[in-house]
């Protein structure tokens, strides 16, 4: 298995510890004037999300995490799996219900996300930072009412609730941010 | 690409300025200054400093990490009060307070202790940086542990000593020895709450680091040995390390040798150790104190930067 040293941490590096992939946010290199120097270093937990702070002895190894990201393509559900293809290798992945659990109010068939796969199993799933999505439930629409900041709550076609303005009428598809969850404009007629 | 520099003008003009008041301050004490070679054929053999290898054909070369070696050989031939302004290099990943090549300024000061010399820094940081308190701070290394941690770092036992760890850097992940402890204590627990607008002194460094610094009893009564060594810090910044130089030949050998001996152990590569610097030490080498100041850091801390590429026109990655 590959290792790495601290001496190349960096943001975006990839590691385990304790049996879970981590992932570096941040990378400090402390040294006192002589003597042992330390990294040390902000990462997230790449199976709960969570970030956590450590401190490394400089020089020390750590196993390399077999972690990579493909696009992919969200194709169904059947209950119990999440399935996504990679559109060039037709390559299928199934993901759990954990590793949807943060992009499940955002998933749209034949949409494309990024798949993080930790030993060739989907461990989390990148939504696009904006996506366009269909009104299935919201109050009639006020006609000409524009007054700024008014909104009223949506259902989207996912099942996510949003705050959407007055005019929204239900069966329009709106782009949402998928960072924030908010609603950004209507969808360009195609 | 990015071309530009990272630097801008008021901080180019800075540096300059930086440069102008270290050369008066020493023509006025007249302390001469001096150029030693870059490359040597003999490294620093610190365990914890990694020095570039230059190679060519056949032949191969140390870049210094500092002129101390070399200056030490002038000492001495009997050259009296010196310094260096010069570049080095320690093989040293990158962070907002490291850069793998910068700029150094080294001086001796024959016939000073330790007092004598951090007194003088004192003075020399006060034309560079005449923005800070008057009061400094200094402290020893045992007093700094007493204060911040409620316990005395040379004597304390190593089952307490790992237990604080614990306690109270609960990031850490790994084993240390008794000195990467109370390294790791210090980087972590004490430094961070430095004052940032006067100057801390710590001395008086356990013997373990005494590098080439003299070493002795921490008092009459004790058989505690203490390293002639001080840090200079504001705010968490370290700037400098200075010494009472070791200047008995055979200790300095055996310094040396020990620690190459620590590289075998830490699996660090071997590298020569200075025979002519210690042939020096055989001959009339004067009691002295010398101090290696990071000019840089300094630069940094006169311009209000926040990080170290900030005040280089091209930092390691624009190299």
């Amino acid at each position: 298995m590959a290792s790495y040293n601290t001496s190349e941490f960096k943001s975006g590096l990839k590691f385990m510890l304790d049996g879970d992939p981590y992932n570096i946010v941040e990378n400090e290199f402390v040294k006192p004037g002589k003597g042992q120097a330390f990294n040390r270093v902000k990462i997230r937990n790449l199976k709960t999300g969570r970030v956590v702070d450590k401190t490394f002895k400089s020089g020390e190894k750590v196993e390399a995490a077999d972690v990579m990201e493909v696009n992919a393509e969200y194709l169904y559900t059947d209950g119990e799996f999440w399935h996504f293809m990679q559109p060039t290798s037709f390559e299928q992945y199934q993901a759990s219900d954990t590793a949807i659990a943060d992009v499940k109010n955002w998933l749209k068939e034949q949409e494309s996300y990024i798949v993080t796969l930790w030993n060739g199993e989907p461990l989390s799933i990148t939504p696009p930072n904006f996506i366009e999505l269909q009104i299935t439930e919201c109050a009639p629409g006020v006609q000409g009412n524009t007054a700024q900041g008014a909104t009223k709550p949506a259902t989207v076609q996912t099942g996510a609730q949003i705050k959407v303005p007055l005019f929204v009428e239900e069966g329009e598809m709106v782009k949402i941010d998928t960072r924030t969850g908010e609603y950004l404009s209507r969808a360009k007629e195609s | 690409m990015q071309w530009q520099p990272q630097a801008d003008q008021n901080s180019r003009i800075a540096r300059a300025t930086m440069l102008r008041t270290i050369r008066e301050f020493f023509y006025q004490r007249n302390v001469l200054e001096v150029e030693t070679p870059a490359l040597s054929q003999a490294a620093n053999t610190d365990p914890f400093i990694d020095s570039f290898e230059v190679v060519i054909s056949r032949l191969k070369r140390y870049l210094h990490t500092s002129p101390e070696y070399a200056m030490k050989r002038l000492l001495a031939a009997g050259s009296g009060d010196i310094y260096q302004i010069c570049k080095v290099w320690r093989n040293e990943p990158l962070s907002t307070h490291h850069n793998a090549e910068f700029s150094m300024l080294e001086y001796y000061r024959v016939g000073f202790d330790l007092a004598d010399l951090m007194n003088e820094v004192e003075q020399l940081f006060r034309e560079i940086l005449p923005d800070l308190k008057s009061d400094s701070k200094y402290q020893t290394y045992e007093s700094l542990f007493l204060d911040n941690l409620g316990f005395n770092p040379h004597t304390i036992a190593s089952e307490a000593l790992q237990r604080c760890v614990v306690e109270r850097v609960p990031s850490f992940q790994g084993e240390l020895d008794r000195q990467a402890s109370l390294d790791l204590l210090l980087t972590h627990c004490i430094e961070p709450d430095f004052d940032n607008d006067r100057i801390t002194f710590v001395y008086d460094y356990p013997a373990s680091q005494s590098a080439l610094a003299k070493t002795e009893a921490i008092s009459d009564r004790s058989s505690t040995q203490i390293a002639k060594r001080f840090e200079v810090y504001i705010g968490s910044l370290e700037l400098a390390n200075g010494y009472q130089e070791l200047t008995d030949a055979s200790a300095n050998q055996a310094v040396l040798e020990k620690e190459l001996e620590a590289r075998k152990a830490l699996g660090i590569t071997a590298v020569p150790e200075d025979r002519r610097f210690l042939a020096a030490m055989e001959a009339d080498m004067p009691e002295c104190s010398g101090v290696a100041i990071g000019l840089d850091r300094l630069l940094m801390r006169a311009t209000g930067a926040s990080t170290l590429a900030e005040v280089l026109n091209f930092s390691w990655e624009n190299a």
